[in-house]
């Protein structure tokens, strides 16, 4: 069990629900694989019509709707998605995800620090979708966002930890939790996200966009556990050369 | 703005003749982002393997950067009205039929039967005539529909930036203007008379709409009315400019085939199947992140087969007819051009399932981008 956002959570790995390719796949997930956060974009949380449902209603009631500004394009429309976001839901978890363009999908850091500042106030729990970058996870911490969201590459790229030498600073030096989100492509750099320290993961792309969604996120969901446990128990480290099993051995063999 | 079209000229002039290898083909799809000269050149791939090769990778960019969802849409032809003499067109003010124009009420009834067939997003079309579909009359009609759909875009004639941000402050997102050709000399040609002759206001017209807060664009030629390679390179790199200058908007990019509409007019060039085909999957490789637009002028066999390839949004159940969905018309004699896929939406959303993929009628929630 591990605390975020004023819960307790048994899984560390979050869902975006974005890219799936049908909404009934949320509740297996939730009920086969364990996963209790789905990340729901609002823009995408329309009325039910004649051939589809409204996504809320896929999502069983006791898990956690981490509402998604995507597409907002400055603080302002951040805030405005955000408000909406939780009329709709009732949820008050928030990911501002705030794009400066879209062709790479990369954060725009000043609009996020101003959106985030602004929901605290409003009494969100905020959790930001930013570059890895240490001074503005600081900022953000200071700020009272429950959480920062450092991608570990481009979003929908599956290239997986790409920048593991920002990342790690801030996994050292903050004291809010860490959750890798965009570009982890396979469970295997899932767990190499869980075995550096992060807190959790989310993931969309690689699980919604594979040929069976629902195994891939039982994969990732051990997989994740998996990197967890090894984090608790101490990586070893890596060494440049072969390393003598014990000091006795050189008294044995001589 | 016309740097893009220079740009364009030059690129097709050095490569129109080249004909890139089946190893260079495959080389230029190994790198993540092509070249304009890479562009260029697979314009002029020509062999089934080559095509399917390139389809591949295609699907891979589409999945990766869109998911498994398709938008849908339906049009909605207010008026018919139209001052301009372009010779290609059914709603030419030189073809003699019955003009009609939308009451407000009989507006909101259109919509209202838009709505119980399950659409939600709805693009607001008229021809150009601004006394009988004056700007005034649009944007109540843009007001009406924002009542009533989650998303609300306009083919309308191009307007002025000011009228675009009083669109935009009531909650429209988005623009589709297909420049029809993008070649000057038959755009003049084309278009012999009237407000549409005026090429570089209507090229100019989804920037106005952008810096006036749209959020989507949607941009094009017709393919048939000029040489069909050198107008696609065109607006792939008119659909690159764009997100050059506006990079937070979403852009898309549609290559609607001429269709007979009704006139004598007879196309300079065809574009076979596996040339349309190429074309679109030419504008995902190079232009990964932006959107990919299928109309119902093509066949629901082609439309099938593309819907899991590139395709990122389509309309459905579209009546093309001014009036056509709550009143019983006569499409064949009425509608502005040839629907090949009548499919209701139902049978287009089985489709869709069928291939793995998520229908979405929302892409904006109503409200959301009228801060």
């Amino acid at each position: 069990m591990f605390e975020i956002g004023g819960k307790m959570l048994k899984s560390r790995l979050f869902v975006g629900t974005g890219k799936l390719p049908d909404y009934s796949l949320i509740e297996r997930m939730y009920y086969e694989a364990g996963i209790e956060v789905f990340a729901v974009a609002v823009r995408r949380i329309g009325p039910n019509t004649k051939h589809t449902k409204n996504v809320l209603e896929y999502i069983p009631k006791d898990a956690t709707i981490m509402v998604n500004t995507s597409g907002a394009q400055d603080h302002k429309e951040a805030v405005k998605i955000a408000m909406i976001g939780r009329e709709l839901t009732n949820s008050d978890w928030v990911k501002v995800e705030i794009e400066k363009d879209t062709k790479y999908l990369f954060p725009d850091s000043f609009e996020t620090l101003k959106a985030c500042e602004i929901l605290v106030k409003e009494g969100f729990k905020v959790f930001p979708y930013i570059y890895p970058d240490l001074n503005l996870a600081k900022e953000l911490e200071q700020i009272g966002v429950e959480a920062v969201m450092p991608l570990g590459s481009p979003i929908g790229t599956n290239k997986g930890i790409g920048c593991e030498v920002l990342l790690k600073p801030i996994i050292n030096e903050v004291k809010i939790p860490v959750i890798i989100d965009a570009g982890i492509g396979r469970p295997s750099h899932a767990a190499q996200a869980m075995e550096m320290g992060a807190d959790a993961v989310l993931i969309n792309t690689a699980i919604a966009t594979s040929a069976d969604p629902l195994k891939m996120a039982i994969a990732f969901a051990k997989a994740v556990e998996a990197g967890r446990l090894a984090f608790e128990v101490g990586i070893l480290k890596e060494y440049e050369y072969a390393q003598a099993s014990s000091p006795l051995e050189d008294f044995i063999s001589g | 703005m016309v740097s893009f079209l220079k740009e364009a000229e030059k690129l097709f002039e050095e490569y129109k003749d080249y004909v890139p290898s089946h190893k260079e083909i495959a080389q230029i799809l190994e790198k993540e982002f092509l070249t304009k000269e890479d562009l260029a050149k697979l314009l002029n791939a020509n062999s089934k393997e080559d095509i399917m090769l390139m389809a591949k990778k295609a699907q891979k960019l589409t999945r990766e950067n869109f998911g498994k969802v398709i938008l849908l849409y339906a049009p909605l032809y207010i008026a018919n009205y139209c001052q301009n003499g372009c010779v290609y067109c059914g709603f030419s003010c030189r073809k003699n039929y019955k003009r009609e124009k939308l009451s407000f009420e009989e507006i909101e009834n259109e919509l209202r039967k838009m709505k119980e067939e399950g659409i939600d997003s709805v693009i607001i079309l008229t021809g150009e005539d601004r006394i009988n579909s004056s700007f005034e009359y649009i944007e109540k009609a843009c007001s009406i529909a924002t009542g009533l759909m989650s998303e609300v875009s306009i083919e309308v004639y191009p307007l002025y930036e000011e009228e675009y941000r009083r669109l935009s402050s009531i909650g429209v997102v988005g623009i589709t203007m297909y420049q029809e050709t993008y070649q000057r000399e038959d755009y003049d040609k084309l278009h012999p008379f009237g407000p549409k002759k005026d090429f570089e206001f209507r090229l100019n017209a989804p920037e106005r709409a952008l810096k006036a807060g749209f959020h989507e664009v949607c941009v094009g030629p017709l393919l048939g009315l000029s040489e069909p390679k050198k107008d696609v390179l065109c607006a792939i790199l008119h659909a690159e400019y764009l997100l050059e200058k506006f990079p937070k908007a979403e852009i898309s990019i549609s290559f609607p085939r001429f269709r007979s509409a009704g006139t004598d007019f007879i196309p300079s060039y065809t574009v076979s199947d596996k040339e349309f085909i190429k074309f679109l999957i030419i504008a995902r490789l190079y232009l990964p992140r932006v959107g990919i637009v299928l109309s119902t002028r093509e066949s629901p066999q082609l439309r099938d087969a593309l819907i899991d390839v590139c395709i990122t949004k389509m309309s459905a159940g579209s009546k093309t007819t001014v009036g056509g969905y709550a009143k019983e018309k006569d499409e064949d004699a009425e509608a502005q051009f040839e629907v090949e896929d009548r499919r209701s939406v139902s049978e287009v959303v089985d489709v869709i399932i069928k291939k793995g993929l998520r229908p979405e009628f929302t892409n904006w929630v109503k409200g959301v981008k009228s801060a």
